[in-house]
């Protein structure tokens, strides 16, 4: 698939192809809306059904029925006369749907009469001394390997921070016959209580029992030690993790360790595009505001799946399926769709559980604030003492802490960095992250080269306006 | 620090700053690397310190290489191709040059 071969416009363009993504645009496209999904990973599935069509793993114990799941919604997308295109890395949109997408170092801009975003969950960052070492990767990350090319820890390996995730990974690791040495629990003691007043919900969620089964096969085999401090130490790489237990500081040798603290939605495109956010106090990050069709407040612009709002990968096809029911019924009316009630009814049941979740995996300040020399913003190597300074100064937002420091402004555009400048900068200035906001986020939200944006076709009238 | 689950794919050949690797199909670049024990990837433009692919998602560009001569591409987004050439990235600034 070459850029040049897409048509100069669609119905429907749809934007990350996990499970809201593909529930999406395999509705829409059925429901005969011509319907292109845009992915950058070199297969469908997102993050959570990584390499569903080509994964190497094939026991399917390892990875277990709930990824396998995924296969399902790969091929109803396949088979709906969606088109699905995977290299495919969209990195403008604007508030009158022109797309700005590059397949192989060729771009295009393309007209959508409906855009759906679905670019879903990216991990929370987790700044901890060291976290900047070779040898310290993301969760998620050693996930992404083991899914798509079945690699597995085999050095001594620590896994740290709390989430679902975090358990999940520990278990197919094991499961595959990988290494894990110790999980070190960050999860502060008094979220019990945040929790408690969810837990009849989550006790009838499906989440119960998933959660207790996963929890006992991992802890009978790996020593899980609850930490309320951590560090990576090396040089060159990663020697060992020290950690603060209840008896005092502990070091514990490594060659890998492996970092997690919850997911949150993946806000670049959306914020790009102009559509409004709003701080969740619930779940400590920004979200889209949308309604109950997972509109925007841009016309014809939704925001399907976890991008949306934290809610998981069930929940987010669903979410899928209902943006799409709204896209056909705005712009094919006549056209035949599931009912909406069932799948909201759907979404409610995947809601149940949640707000447990929430209340238990909540991270601690100290592991989403951190202090002195720790880097904060990876690519320009901004420490937590810099940020915090600034904001002492008078620096009252992110942005204008662009202009003292330029953290956020390296390659990853702020996703490893936003939501901890914008925290830090709220605790300084005893404000809230709400009140501070988060960058201002322009195109190109991905980089392309300038021989991508030259190779652009321009209209006569474009030339004319800059000739003399 | 990994291991291949199953080895059943096949075999591609990259060179990684010269030395020729055994990446298998399916393989990002970044993924590559990492089977092969290659420690970093990259020197960072700021105090050049090496850094490792850490998210392989595509949001950290932390695995930042060269791939046949293009700069900067991001490793863990691009499946490898027979024949393909990866350099890791000197990233400091230096004085004079």
């Amino acid at each position: 698939m070459n850029a040049s071969d897409l048509a100069s416009s669609y119905d429907l363009v749809v934007i990350g192809g996990g499970p809201a993504g593909l529930a999406a645009a395999a509705l829409a496209a059925r429901a005969g809306l011509a319907t292109v999904l845009f992915d950058e990973n070199p297969g469908v599935g997102g993050q959570i059904y990584r390499a569903i069509t080509f994964s190497p793993v094939k026991d399917r114990a390892v990875l277990g029925e709930d990824y396998w799941a995924g296969a399902e919604l790969a091929a109803e997308a396949q088979a709906s006369g969606a088109l699905i295109v995977n290299g495919a890395t969209v990195w403008s949109l604007d508030p009158a749907r022109l797309v700005g997408v590059s397949i192989a170092g060729q771009a295009r801009l393309i007209e959508a009469s409906r855009v759906i975003i679905a670019t879903g969950s990216l991990e929370r960052p987790f700044p901890i001394p060291g976290w900047t070492l070779p040898g310290v990767m993301s969760a998620g990350g050693a996930q992404t390997a083991l899914k798509a090319q079945g690699l597995v820890p085999n050095g001594k390996t620590v896994l740290a921070g709390g989430g679902p995730l975090l358990w999940l990974l520990a278990a197919q690791i094991l499961r595959a016959g990988g290494r894990l040495d110790a999980i070190l629990d960050t999860t502060p003691r008094g979220n019990w209580l945040r929790a408690l007043a969810h837990l009849p919900d989550f006790v009838l969620s499906p989440y119960f029992s998933k959660g207790l089964k996963l929890l006992r096969e991992v802890r009978a085999k790996v020593r899980v030690i609850r930490v309320d401090r951590l560090e990576a130490v090396g040089g060159e790489r990663l020697r060992e993790v020290v950690f603060g237990t209840a008896d005092g500081e502990r070091r514990m040798p490594a060659d890998l360790l492996l970092l997690h603290q919850g997911v949150v939605p993946n806000v670049n495109l959306a914020i790009a595009a102009g559509l409004a956010h709003t701080w969740n106090e619930r779940q400590l990050c920004f979200e889209p505001v949308v309604d109950r069709d997972f509109n925007s407040s841009v016309p014809g612009i939704s925001v399907a799946g976890d991008g949306a709002g934290i809610a998981g990968g069930t929940a987010a096809a669903e979410r899928g399926r209902i943006a799409a029911i709204a896209a056909v019924r705005a712009l094919k009316p006549e056209a035949s769709v599931p009912d909406v009630q069932i799948v909201r009814q759907k979404l409610r049941r995947e809601a149940m559980g949640r707000a447990f979740l929430d209340g238990l995996n909540r991270p601690a300040a100290s592991f989403r604030q951190p202090t002195g020399d720790t880097i904060v913003c990876r690519c320009e190597e901004v420490t937590a003492k810099q940020v915090r300074d600034t904001a002492d100064l008078g620096c009252e937002g992110p942005n204008q802490m662009k202009a003292f420091l330029r953290c956020g402004m390296g390659p990853c555009q702020g996703r490893l960095c936003g939501l901890t400048v914008t925290e830090l900068i709220a605790a300084q200035r005893g404000t809230t992250p709400a009140e501070v906001g988060y960058y201002r986020l322009r195109p190109p939200v991905k980089p392309i080269t300038l021989s991508e944006l030259a190779s652009l076709p321009i209209a006569e009238a474009e030339r004319k306006a800059v000739e003399r | 620090m990994y291991k291949r689950l199953a080895e059943a794919g096949t075999p591609v050949a990259i060179t990684v700053d010269g030395k020729p690797i055994s990446a298998r199909a399916g393989d990002t670049v970044a993924a590559a690397l990492i089977a092969a024990g290659i420690d970093h990837c990259r020197t960072t433009p700021v105090s050049g310190a090496p850094r490792a692919p850490y998210c392989l998602m595509g949001v950290c560009f932390e695995c930042l290489v060269t791939v046949d001569g293009v700069g900067s591409r991001q490793g863990c987004l691009m499946p490898v191709r027979d024949g393909m050439t990866v350099e890791t990235q000197t990233g400091k600034r230096e004085a004079g040059r």
